[in-house]
């Protein structure tokens, strides 16, 4: 409760409706912000631009999110909008590989994806988290079925090579035992007396008593094979019904092994504020929410187009192009604004007019590596066998996790797993080896957690970020450093050329922030557009 | 342009042809350190917040395992909607500070090695490229000299 001048508390919604009726939308939202309501993402609803000046024109450059995005409020804003786009297909990132889909990275290595029908992969972002209300609003204004994204599966693998004898072990009971084992030692601790300079005797009892729930201790306050434990981590054989039903306890593992072999790095993506539940995916795959919008603006897309120089003078852009398979001589397109959404990464090899702070920021973001593997197996083996369904098994292997199928969840017949998904040193060793060699990479090291893989594999097909034409490497690798001295004037609209993407955003890597990026660029580049206007008349 | 290698093809009709059997035995016969016969010696994984260390020491096998991923197995790049320069014959590379520095602290959107090579992998690869790949610079670079790079570009890291 807040209070006004007369000392009469008024509630937080009152106070909400009082500043919406006087302030307007946006300021309305920053006090919910501060008031702690709707910090979890800066999305104030549909953009709404009206009053695009008469004939005005906007060149988008790519057909990623962000300037799908652009394109279509543009349009709908009034502007007469083309989009250039190097790809002979709309998304950029958001992209989902299928059956018969072809794929040619650099260096000319092509490969196939051999999926069945109805199975894919997505070799780019794969989930939406539930407050990435950008990309769920655009999902449901062009009526694109979600469904459920497992992150956290207690059933799915911890795996450490080093680490029980390279055996991979359940997360629910990797998770169970190492706060189990905590609560003990917490637990210890208190009850010694050691950290009563810490907690006051009130709250001591309330304290042992949460470890007690949260550790599955026992009345001694020590993290044992039992019953109660088991309704944490499980038991060797379940509870049942009839005669012979009994649970069988299981024994927890011990402390410094679970120290030492540092698996619980793998519970840390089951509370980070990006992947807590609830998280989404496009039925279908992700690049469906990418089509919806492309549908709506493909009239304006010329695909095949590379952009090769960026021009503006006081009266417009002209932007060069040459026709990305077959080269040729260059063509150019005016307009009067433009709105870019080029990766950093190519952007700092185009001829480009821009103040020196801009270009200087344009080539100040290394590209980060990161590489996906598909894999179509003969039948979910997973399910079937280890009753994995969805979520993430993580490993210390180059492949670094194993991602479930999300959906067609205990259907018979064929499933495709994530195979691998690696950064690091062994996302640039995978990298560099040829697609057939990957792939044998990600069989052979996944059959060490799940040994159904070589009997019941049946193809696969990789994108490693570095080799990607479109991109040249996965997504824009701020330093702080970089982020300080660079990322306001990256941002700027910079005489008739404002730039959008997830590196124009604080949410690397993610399509919320490519998307927000392209919203609030198309917001400022419209008030200029009418204020340059208006000076004219 | 590259094809794929005629091993990775063999392998591929191999198994097209004759099914998993051919596989098993493949995996079979793999080492059990977990390499079979052409897959490369793997670091211990990187993340974001920790980006590993690379284990190949000679100069060959880091170009192996890290470089030719851009640049490519022969050194000479490639193009797409933006490119990756040719190591190849590149006079660039004549003051061997040059690739070194790039290789510390990156360059553009290449990303930078500091934390992940020490400064006897850094002078391997550098040397390396520089004597291959119609690269024929005689001189070379030292451990030490690239503790010297290492110190001075510190201050400017990116």
């Amino acid at each position: 409760m807040s209070e006004n001048r007369s000392g009469t508390p008024i509630s937080r919604r009152e106070l909400l409706s009082r500043i919406g009726q006087s302030a307007g939308a946006a300021m309305l939202y920053q006090s919910m912000s501060a008031l702690g309501f709707a910090a979890e993402s800066t999305y104030a609803g549909p953009i709404n631009l009206s009053g695009a000046p008469r004939g005005a024109s906007v060149l988008v450059l790519g057909a990623g999110m962000a300037g799908l995005v652009a394109a279509y409020e543009l349009r709908r804003a009034g502007y007469k909008v083309t989009v250039l786009e190097y790809n002979q297909r709309a998304g950029g990132r958001s992209w989902t590989l299928r059956g018969g889909d072809e794929y040619t990275e650099l260096g000319g290595y092509r490969q196939r994806c051999e999926f069945d029908q109805g199975h894919y992969f997505n070799p780019g972002p794969w989930r939406i988290p539930y407050h990435h209300r950008a990309m769920l609003d655009y999902a449901k204004r062009f009526n694109v079925p979600l469904e459920s994204f497992t992150q956290v599966n207690y059933n799915a693998y911890v795996h450490s090579r080093n680490a029980f004898g390279g055996k991979p072990q359940r997360f629910r009971q990797m998770h169970a035992d190492f706060h189990g084992h905590v609560a003990e030692l917490l637990g210890k601790a208190v009850n010694r007396g050691q950290l009563d300079a810490e907690v006051n005797a009130e709250d001591r009892e309330k304290l042992l008593e949460a470890l007690r729930t949260f550790g599955f201790l026992d009345k001694e306050y020590r993290y044992r094979k039992s019953e109660f434990a088991g309704e944490g981590r499980g038991y060797d054989r379940d509870p049942g019904g009839g005669l012979d039903s009994r649970p069988v306890n299981s024994e927890p593992l011990p402390l410094g092994d679970l120290v030492q072999s540092r698996v619980w790095q793998a519970f840390r993506p089951s509370y980070v504020y990006d992947l807590q539940p609830s998280l989404f995916q496009p039925v279908g795959g992700m690049d469906r929410i990418a089509m919806a919008i492309y549908r709506d603006v493909a009239p304006l897309v010329q695909f095949g187009a590379k952009v090769v120089r960026i021009g503006q003078d006081e009266r417009g852009v002209e932007v060069a192009y040459v026709d990305a398979r077959r080269g040729g001589p260059p063509r150019t397109n005016r307009a009067d604004w433009c709105v870019c959404t080029i990766p950093l990464s190519i952007l700092s090899q185009i001829e480009l007019t821009v103040s020196e702070p801009m270009a200087a920021a344009i080539q100040a973001v290394p590209y980060e590596t990161s590489i996906k593997i598909g894999l179509q197996f003969k039948r979910r083996f997973w399910e079937e066998d280890e009753r994995i369904y969805g979520g993430i098994s993580y490993t210390d292997l180059p492949i670094g996790m194993i991602g479930y199928p999300m959906s067609g969840q205990n259907a018979p017949g064929k499933g495709v797993l994530l195979g691998a998904y690696a950064w690091g040193t062994n996302s640039y060793e995978l990298t560099a080896l040829e697609p057939e060699q990957r792939v044998r990479a990600a069989v052979e090291f996944g059959a060490r957690i799940h040994p159904q893989y070589p009997a019941e594999f049946e193809n696969g097909i990789s994108v490693a970020w570095h080799r990607v034409p479109f991109v040249n490497g996965c997504f824009a690798r701020w330093s702080d450093n970089a982020r300080e001295k660079h990322y306001e004037d990256l941002c700027q609209i910079d005489g008739r050329i404002v730039l959008a993407g997830e590196h124009a955003s604080r949410l690397r890597a993610w399509q919320e922030g490519a998307v927000l990026s392209a919203l609030d660029a198309i917001g400022r580049l419209h008030q200029r557009a009418i204020a340059m206007r208006a000076e004219q008349v | 342009m590259y094809t794929t290698s005629r091993r990775g093809r063999a392998w591929h009709a191999l198994l097209a042809r004759r099914g998993i059997r051919v596989l098993l035995t493949v995996l079979a016969l793999a080492p059990l350190c977990g390499r079979a016969e052409d897959l490369p010696q793997f670091s211990n994984p990187g993340t974001l917040a920790d980006r590993g260390h690379f284990v190949q020491r000679d100069g060959a096998a880091l170009y192996r395992a890290i470089c030719q991923g851009c640049h490519m197995p022969d050194a000479r790049g490639a193009r797409g909607a933006g490119m990756y320069p040719a190591l190849a014959a590149n006079p660039k590379l004549a003051s061997a500070a040059y690739p070194a520095l790039t290789v510390l602290q990156g360059r553009r959107g290449m990303p930078a090695f500091a934390e992940n090579l020490s400064d006897e992998q850094v002078a391997e690869v550098v040397n390396y490229v520089r004597s291959h790949f119609d690269n024929r610079f005689t001189d070379s670079v030292t451990p030490d000299d690239v503790a010297r790079l290492r110190a001075s570009s510190a201050a400017a890291s990116r």
